[in-house]
C-alpha cells in the first residue's frame, strides 16, 4: 500500500481503567472502529475510521470514553491550513470532487453573535410572559394591502390561502432519503403536535405520512421527484425549490446505495439509481417562467394553498425576492449559506452564497421600499441556532424561521458532517435498515416538540422584556437590535444602530 | 401487573440491557468496581439477534408457570406475580431449564452452574424498577402494564 499522506483526525481516547469491555461501543459504530481483541482482552480502536459521531462516547455506560482531534500536527502555516493540506491530498488520492454535510463549517462572521436585543427599562415596563397574554401565532401568506367593500356595502372578507402557526417556526425541508423514515415521521408527528409545519423536501411524500398532510408542506425541486397530484393535494403549502443555502447553483445529489425499496418508490425512481436534481428547472429561465409554474400549482390544487418559493441568500437576492413576490407567491424563504445539507460539494458549500442575516435585512428593505412586503411572507433559514436567532430574525424582518440543524440535533445528531457516508450511527441520515432502527420516533418526536415549545417559552421571554406582546409588534421592529463590532456598511445593510446609539 | 416487554422494532442488540441487569444484580453501586471485582451477576435478560432482528429475552413471569411445576427443591415460588428463585434451596437440577418454553431461566455460570437464576423484576436488588427498561438506549424494552392478567 502506498503511503498515506494524512493521519487519522480523530483519536478515541479509552480509559482501560473503566472499560468494562462490553463491546457495546463495538456494536453500535457503523465505521467499525472499535474491536474486541480476545488475546489482549482489551478492546482496541481503528482511530482513522472515527468521524467524532459520538455514538460511542454517548451510551458508554462507564463513560469510558472520549473522542479528541488528534493531536498531531503538520508544520504550522497562516496560509495552509492542515484541513486545507488533507484536502488536497485526499483529492490527489482520489481524483474526486470533495463531498461535505451539514452547514458550512468555516470561519465568517456570524451576524446573529453581533446583534444584540434591547429590553424594557421605566418607561415601557417589560411584560411577564407568564402572568400576561403573549401572542407567537403566525399566519403566512399574502396579506390584503386594504379593506375592500363588496357592491353592497359590507367588507370583503376574502383572503388568499394562507399558513397558521403557533409559533414562529417551521421544520426545513429534509428529505425523504436524505433522512430516514423514522427522521420523517418525528418530524411529522411534532409538527402535527406544535401546530406548525415540517417540509418533505424534494424527495416526495412516504404514503405511511399522508396522515400528517395539513402540517406538510410539500416540495417541488427541480428533480420533480415524487410530485404528482395527491402529493401536491395532500400538502398545505407547496414549497418550489429554486435554490438550497448550503450549494446555492447546483442541484442535489443522493446516491443510489440510498435508494432502496421504499425511497424508490417514494421518489418514483428505480431501485439504486442516483437521484440527480439538476442545478436548474428546466422550465424555469425567467421571473414569468417562474410565475407559470406557481399558477400551475395553484390551478392544480385550486388555489386552495399558498405556494413558497425557496431561494438560496446569494448577491443579489433582494431583486430576486422583489420578482418572486411579483411572481404570484405567497411566500418567501430565504435560505442562507450556513444551511444544513445531507450532501454538498465542499468547496461550494464553504464558498458560495452570503449570511442569511444580511440577505434577510436587504430583502425585506427591498419589499418594504417597492411597497409590496405585504404581497409576501418572508420565511429565514440558513442557521437560525436559537430561540435568540429567531427573535432577531423576526426583528429583522422574517415573518418565521425554517429550523433543521437544532431539529437533527434533537434527534441526536452531533453534526459529524458525514451524512454523506449513509452510515449515520443516530439513524438520521441513514436508509440502513439497522442504522435507521436507532430513531425510535416515539423518542424523536418527544424530543422535537419539547425543543421547540422550549424555544417559544424563550421567544416570549425575550418579547415580554421589549415589553412587547405580540410577534406582530416584533416584525421587522430593527429598532429592538443594535449592532456590536459591525462596520457602518454592515449596520446600514442590517438596518440596525450601533449599540450605544 | 406491570412486566417487562421488548419491541423488537426498535431492540438494536446493543447488548446494555445484559450489562445493566449484571451490574444491577451485582450488589454493588459503581459500575466499573462490579465488572472489574468479577462481582458483576449473570445477567438475567439475553439478546436473541440474528438477521436484522434482535430482541431480548428476560423471565415473563407467567401466571401458570412450567418452572415452579417443575422445580423439584422448592427453590421457585411466585411472589405477587412474580417469580422468584431462592439459591440456598436451588440443587442446580435444570428442571426448569428444561421445561420454561421461552428459554428464560439462567444456568449461573459464575458459581460453575450450581444453581440457576432468573429475572425478579428487579424487586430483589437496590435497582428500584427494572434496570434493562430503565436503562434501554433506544426504549425498546419498557417496564409497563398491559393488563395481561
Amino acid at each position: 500500500m502506498p503511503v498515506n499522506f494524512f493521519p487519522a483526525e480523530f483519536e478515541v481516547v479509552r480509559n482501560s481503567d473503566r472499560c468494562i469491555k462490553c463491546r457495546a461501543c463495538e456494536r453500535q459504530c457503523s465505521n467499525e472502529v472499535h474491536i474486541y481483541d480476545a488475546d489482549f482482552d482489551k478492546m482496541l480502536s481503528r482511530d482513522n475510521q472515527c468521524v467524532d459521531c459520538q455514538r460511542c462516547v454517548s451510551i458508554c455506560p462507564v463513560s469510558a470514553l472520549k473522542i479528541v482531534p488528534n493531536e498531531n500536527a503538520f508544520r504550522k502555516s497562516a496560509n495552509y491550513s492542515q484541513q486545507l493540506m488533507i484536502e488536497n491530498y485526499r483529492q490527489a488520492g482520489s481524483g474526486g470532487v470533495l463531498l461535505s454535510s451539514m452547514g458550512n463549517p468555516q470561519d465568517y462572521p456570524v451576524y446573529w453573535d453581533k446583534i444584540l436585543i434591547n429590553a424594557s427599562q421605566v418607561t415601557n415596563p417589560p411584560i411577564d410572559p407568564l402572568r400576561e397574554p403573549m401572542e407567537t401565532k403566525v399566519f403566512l401568506g399574502k396579506k390584503p394591502a386594504g379593506i375592500k367593500k363588496n357592491p353592497d356595502g359590507s367588507i370583503d372578507t376574502h383572503t388568499e390561502p394562507y399558513l397558521e402557526l403557533n409559533m414562529p417556526i417551521l421544520f426545513s425541508a429534509m428529505s425523504y432519503g436524505s433522512i430516514s423514515k423514522n427522521a420523517h415521521e418525528s418530524l411529522a408527528r411534532a409538527a402535527t403536535e406544535l401546530g406548525t409545519y415540517y417540509n418533505t423536501g424534494e424527495g416526495g411524500l412516504h404514503k405511511d405520512f399522508y396522515q400528517y398532510g395539513k402540517n406538510t408542506i410539500v416540495q417541488v425541486a427541480s428533480g420533480r421527484f415524487g410530485v404528482f397530484k395527491d402529493y401536491l393535494d395532500t400538502g398545505a403549502a407547496i414549497e418550489i425549490k429554486m435554490g438550497q443555502g448550503a450549494k446555492p447553483g447546483i442541484g442535489g445529489h443522493l446516491p443510489g446505495a440510498k435508494i432502496r425499496e421504499d425511497v424508490s418508490k417514494t421518489r418514483m425512481i428505480p431501485m439504486g439509481t442516483d437521484a440527480i436534481s439538476p442545478a436548474p428547472h428546466h422550465d424555469i429561465y425567467s421571473i414569468e417562467d417562474l410565475r407559470q409554474l406557481i399558477f400551475s400549482l395553484k390551478e392544480a390544487t385550486e388555489y386552495k394553498k399558498p405556494v413558497i418559493v425557496k431561494v438560496a441568500a446569494v448577491h443579489n437576492v433582494a431583486a430576486i425576492a422583489s420578482g418572486i413576490a411579483r411572481s404570484g407567491a405567497d411566500i418567501i424563504a430565504i435560505d442562507g449559506f450556513r444551511g444544513g445539507t445531507g450532501a454538498a460539494p465542499t468547496r461550494i458549500r464553504d464558498n458560495v452564497g452570503i449570511p442569511i442575516e444580511l440577505a434577510l435585512a436587504a430583502v425585506d428593505q427591498r419589499l418594504r421600499d417597492e411597497g409590496i412586503r405585504n404581497e409576501v411572507s418572508i420565511i429565514a433559514a440558513g442557521s437560525v441556532r436559537s430561540s435568540a436567532d429567531a427573535v432577531k430574525a423576526i426583528a429583522l424582518g422574517a415573518d418565521a424561521v425554517y429550523i433543521g440543524t437544532p431539529a437533527l440535533l434533537a434527534l441526536g445528531c452531533h453534526l459529524c458532517r458525514s451524512c454523506h457516508s449513509g452510515k449515520c450511527n443516530w439513524g438520521i441520515a441513514t436508509q440502513r435498515p439497522d442504522l435507521v432502527k436507532r430513531l425510535n420516533p416515539d423518542v424523536g418526536y418527544q424530543r422535537l416538540v419539547n425543543l421547540v415549545n422550549a424555544w417559544n417559552h424563550e421567544i416570549k421571554e425575550i418579547m415580554g422584556g421589549m415589553g412587547i406582546n405580540s410577534i406582530e409588534a416584533l416584525r421587522g421592529n430593527r429598532l429592538m437590535l443594535r449592532g456590536i463590532g459591525l462596520s457602518q456598511k454592515e449596520l446600514d445593510i442590517l438596518g440596525i444602530l450601533h449599540a450605544g446609539e | 401487573m406491570k412486566r417487562v416487554y421488548v419491541n423488537e422494532d426498535r431492540c438494536l442488540g446493543c447488548h446494555l440491557c445484559e450489562t445493566y441487569c449484571a451490574f444491577a444484580n451485582s450488589g454493588e453501586t459503581d459500575m466499573v468496581k462490579a465488572f472489574k471485582t468479577g462481582k458483576d451477576a449473570v445477567p438475567r435478560i439475553r439478546i436473541e439477534e440474528g438477521d436484522g432482528i434482535n430482541f431480548a429475552v428476560q423471565c415473563r413471569h407467567c401466571a401458570d408457570p412450567l418452572c415452579v411445576k417443575g422445580c423439584i427443591a422448592g427453590a421457585l415460588s411466585v411472589n405477587n406475580g412474580v417469580i422468584e428463585i431462592n439459591h440456598d434451596k436451588c440443587v442446580g437440577c435444570y428442571t426448569c431449564v428444561l421445561s420454561c418454553p421461552y428459554g428464560c431461566i439462567v444456568i449461573d455460570y459464575k458459581n460453575g452452574g450450581r444453581t440457576v437464576t432468573k429475572c425478579e423484576l428487579c424487586t430483589r436488588n437496590n435497582a428500584g424498577e427494572p434496570a434493562c427498561a430503565a436503562n434501554c438506549i433506544n426504549r425498546a424494552i419498557v417496564f409497563e402494564e398491559r393488563g395481561e392478567d
